[in-house]
């Protein structure tokens, strides 16, 4: 018996463009994977929180408005202090080619950008998630 | 009718479906329009229903007004860019604010965090605005704002700042979007619930017809609906049944219909699918004229008369090739001006990435130029007027919209829709299988899912640093050392006042605004009294 991944899809800050965030969650659950989406307007406090009560194995933040710098080094940050170090953390949204290895410096290991096939995120979550969730 | 079958083998494998899913037949004849009549649904422009346009002379005898988004950083900045596309030919403003300005928060609140000035300018009182318009006569331009739940805060503003320069309120005009309902449906830009929101509404509706008559009170927006992953009919029905909606708000509130329809204006979005945006601008039109005049009775042809802003599609835009981009604009751009535009922004090239520099914003306004100096389309009115396929087309989205009215009629109406998640959940449909399209590549982006380029250049982008955050704060600080804090504290008590009554909630908000209230706290105020809306999140 496979465990289900179990995905945190995020939409941090103050935008409301849920699009991406919708359609990326829908596609991880066609894919097979327990989804859950945060809803809008969550503080890097609540996404951690999320992740942690509901033992996420990937967190994806969708990020459009231009915060990411701020957000996400908040993000890793707080994942370090609960332990939870072992979290795929995904984005996807627009970012700027100049902050890409700042992203992956801090541990943002995979980075989407407009266009993405679902596919790409797909099979990238399942080539980077942590081996526990995969098969018991 | 008696024509031959057609012969899929002779085509390409297919699908042959608009951008929307719509199968398209391969020819189009004369039967298709048979029940078409001429004086009914068609007309000559400038005639009811307005199909082929609201005025006799097309662009002949006025061009669209070639409108470009714009606001980033402080307003100092947002200043200077609005004094270069003024100097370039632009013809009317229209401001981005960023987002806690959108969403009625100070710059020093928890949720701004790396959010001030990054996709819009930041104002937070009406210190901004008088920096924002500083040089620019209120009097000689007109103005759009995109701004919606805290758009009566940031309308005071503007008034303000008019009053300041000795321009009369009677000579204003420009545009509030102020569509709540759309933030409900697609942009989720809102504050507070649905009712109180919409009373905010029907008061500026009221505050306007007396107090700025050329105001245009409401920009009712298909724009954000389309952008969030909506069909081309689904803009279609939403957006005019939420203009209905405020239509029947305002008539509740005891106005008299022509007194405030005339100042409703639209906002569709223009997307890659040449021929259907094209119908269902035409289709928009004869639609609402058809509604104002027989179902809210209006008399006056001013409120029969659809008048639209149209932004090109955002959301065909492409990080890869992105100057594959200034070609899908420019087909989008035709398409509205075709479809008989009021007005138009057309997207830059780099908006994939992240916000235009000057040099790409000044290239999307010469795509427009080129359009109306050099195409020639502009010296006929709607040129594609009696074309088999286009008034079929206009036809069936017409149809279809009205079937879409028919449901949401049913529920009680488009607030009692939007509370049951109708809107939000065709919109969640239509995206995923958009995207799923994609996926299978039954739909072909270039550069995306075909014709893919590895090791691109990049191309030179706006980067917006933390320098606008750190002046705003410092700004915000220091305004609430030196301002009267009575003063402000005691209008902000007026406001919160009304606010629990019935009166209209544009007077105490002039006077927060003249006491220098910031944006958050007016917005506070009426949070404290009305609460704020949540959603349940749906996937």
């Amino acid at each position: 018996m496979s465990q289900k991944i179990r995905v945190v899809i995020a939409k941090p800050g103050l935008d409301g463009h849920d699009r991406g965030a919708k359609v990326i969650a829908r596609a991880l659950r066609d894919a097979g994977m327990e989804v859950i989406y945060t809803g809008l307007r969550q503080t890097p406090d609540q996404i951690v929180g999320a992740a942690l009560q509901e033992d996420a194995d990937v967190i994806g933040l969708s990020i459009l408005s231009g915060a990411h710098m701020h957000i996400c080094p908040r993000v890793m940050e707080l994942l370090k202090e609960k332990g939870l170090t072992d979290v795929l953390v995904v984005i996807g949204g627009i970012i700027p080619d100049v902050d890409i290895p700042k992203l992956q410096e801090i541990g943002i290991r995979g980075i989407f950008l407009p266009g993405s096939p679902m596919q790409q995120i797909i099979d990238f979550i399942n080539a980077n998630v942590r081996p526990r969730a995969q098969a018991i | 009718m008696d024509a031959p079958p057609q012969k899929p083998a002779a085509e390409r494998p297919g699908p042959f479906t608009t951008i929307s899913g719509r199968p398209i037949n391969r020819l189009y004849t004369r039967e298709d329009i048979a029940a078409l009549e001429y004086g009914r649904d068609l007309a000559d422009p400038g005639t009811f229903p307005y199909t082929r346009g609201i005025h006799p002379t097309g662009y002949r005898g006025r061009l669209w007004t070639m409108r470009q988004f714009a606001g980033f950083g402080t307003p100092e900045e947002t200043n200077a860019r609005y004094k270069t596309l003024l100097k370039a030919g632009g013809t009317g403003l229209s401001v981005a604010f960023d987002l806690p300005t959108l969403m009625g928060r100070d710059p020093d609140h928890e949720l701004s965090l790396g959010e001030v000035g990054k996709c819009g300018v930041s104002v937070v009182s009406l210190a901004d605005m008088e920096r924002l318009f500083d040089g620019i006569g209120l009097s000689g331009i007109t103005t759009s704002m995109t701004i919606n739940s805290p758009a009566p805060m940031i309308f005071a503003m503007y008034l303000a700042v008019a009053e300041k320069q000795g321009a009369s309120w009677k000579t204003l005009s420009g545009t509030i979007q102020n569509d709540i309902l759309k933030e409900f449906i697609a942009q989720k830009e809102y504050i507070f619930p649905p009712r109180q929101s919409m009373r905010l509404i029907t008061d500026i509706f009221a505050f306007c017809a007396k107090e700025v008559p050329k105001w245009n009170t409401i920009s009712v927006s298909g724009y954000h609906i389309r952008e969030a992953g909506s069909t081309s009919v689904q803009e279609l029905a939403f957006t005019l049944r939420d203009g209905f909606e405020y239509v029947q708000y305002g008539i509740d509130a005891g106005l008299d219909v022509d007194a405030f329809a005339p100042q409703i204006s639209y906002f569709f979005n223009s997307h890659s699918d040449f021929f259907e945006e094209i119908a269902k601008f035409r289709a928009a039109r004869r639609l609402y004229a058809e509604v104002m005049r027989e179902k809210f009775k209006a008399k006056n042809e001013r409120s029969w008369k659809l008048r639209f802003h149209t932004q090109t599609a955002g959301v065909s835009l492409t990080a890869q090739q992105p100057y594959n981009n200034v070609v899908r604009t420019a087909l989008q751009a035709l398409a509205a001006v075709l479809g008989g535009t009021q007005s138009l922004h057309t997207n830059s090239l780099d908006e994939a990435l992240a916000l235009p520099t000057a040099e790409a914003a000044t290239l999307a306004l010469r795509t427009q130029q080129i359009i109306a100096h050099e195409s020639g389309v502009t010296n006929v009115v709607d040129p594609l007027g009696g074309s088999y396929f286009v008034e079929k087309l206009t036809l069936d989205m017409e149809q279809e919209a009205r079937t879409y009215f028919d449901i949401i009629d049913r529920m009680g109406g488009m607030v009692e829709a939007i509370e049951q998640g109708f809107p939000q959940k065709e919109i969640a449909e239509a995206s995923y299988r958009f995207q799923q399209s994609v996926e299978k590549r039954e739909k072909i982006i270039v550069g995306v899912n075909d014709f893919v380029q590895e090791d691109e250049e990049p191309i030179p982008i706006l980067y917006i640093d933390d320098s606008t955050a750190n002046r705003q704060l410092a700004r915000l600080d220091d305004l609430r050392k030196t301002r009267d804090n009575d003063k402000a504290r005691r209008a902000l008590d007026a406001l919160r006042d009304t606010a629990r009554g019935t009166g209209n909630t544009m007077y105490p908000l002039m006077d927060c605004v003249r006491a220098y209230a910031t944006v958050g706290e007016m917005c506070d105020a009426l949070r404290e009294v009305w609460g704020e809306y949540e959603e349940v999140p749906l996937i």
